[in-house]
């Protein structure tokens, strides 16, 4: 089961949180390449930037399953990439004081940007009949 | 020896391009909060990510994710794959050559419809006057 080690003691061999971090970058990473060059795909080959308006997000967000898509992008790469920022953490900052510091930063950030984007997609409801352009041009 | 090695780099770059591509995420779960300031809001936020720099840093990010998403690979080989180790060296060898090759057409649908729309629309438009 999950162990959090307390640097006490000795080290657990398997079974820590440390070894369910290291599963979890792998099994995140697999699913996060094909999430990853899908939403790449369609947001700069099938479709260009300058056409992913509002417009464009009302229709892609009518069919439910792009927001569980997007969430899973949004859950998946926040979890994995803040996973990495907390071992770039642990590994420069030496003072005990500043990684808990500086961790508790990152957790404070990894709860508000999963909360901003999960209402984000949760909450879109398309103004009624003030979709804007369809594509962009400057 | 690690110091100065591929091993060294291909960590580095990791890390590097995994930092990048977390700050990028931020910025982009904020640009699709606008999202719930309505059509006009959400459009400007995204004509940003039209300009000609922001494509050009779109690219550098694109890199960045197919870089990570290789050497990922290439990381998992390593773990569970009874020859990973040994081939370790050649595979980040292949880890730079697909982050190369899968540059070159994105380059071209990253800054295509900004370079070359507005000659072409040039080109077609019928002149009425």
């Amino acid at each position: 089961m999950l162990r959090v080690s307390n640097g006490l003691g000795q080290r657990p061999s398997s079974g820590g949180f440390e070894t369910a971090s290291w599963y979890f970058f792998r099994i995140s990473g697999i699913l996060l390449i094909f999430l990853v060059i899908i939403h790449l795909i369609i947001m700069h080959v099938s479709n260009d930037v300058a056409c992913t308006t509002y417009q464009f997000v009302t229709f892609r967000y009518a069919n439910p399953f792009w927001r569980l898509y997007d969430w899973l992008l949004l859950t998946l790469a926040l979890t994995h990439g803040m996973n990495g920022l907390r071992i770039v953490i642990d590994d420069y900052v030496s003072s005990a004081r500043s990684r808990v510091l500086l961790l508790s930063l990152a957790a404070v950030l990894l709860v508000t940007f999963f909360m901003l984007g999960t209402i984000t997609l949760i909450n879109f409801q398309p103004v009624a009949g003030a979709h804007g352009a369809t594509c962009l041009h400057s | 020896m690690y110091k100065g090695q591929s091993g060294m780099w291909s960590w580095l770059l990791h890390r590097i391009t995994g930092l990048g591509i977390l700050l990028f995420l931020f910025i982009h779960i904020v640009d699709i909060s606008l999202l719930g300031f309505g059509p006009q809001v959400y459009n400007d936020g995204i004509l940003l990510f039209d300009s000609i720099i922001v494509r050009l840093l779109s690219l550098a990010l694109i890199g960045a994710i197919v870089l990570h998403a290789t050497n990922g690979v290439r990381i998992m080989l390593i773990d569970f794959w009874s020859k990973g180790v040994r081939y370790q060296r050649s595979m980040f060898v292949v880890v730079v050559a697909i982050t190369i090759i899968a540059f070159i057409p994105t380059v071209y649908f990253v800054l295509a419809p900004k370079l070359f729309a507005p000659v072409v629309a040039w080109f077609f438009t019928i002149k009425t006057h």
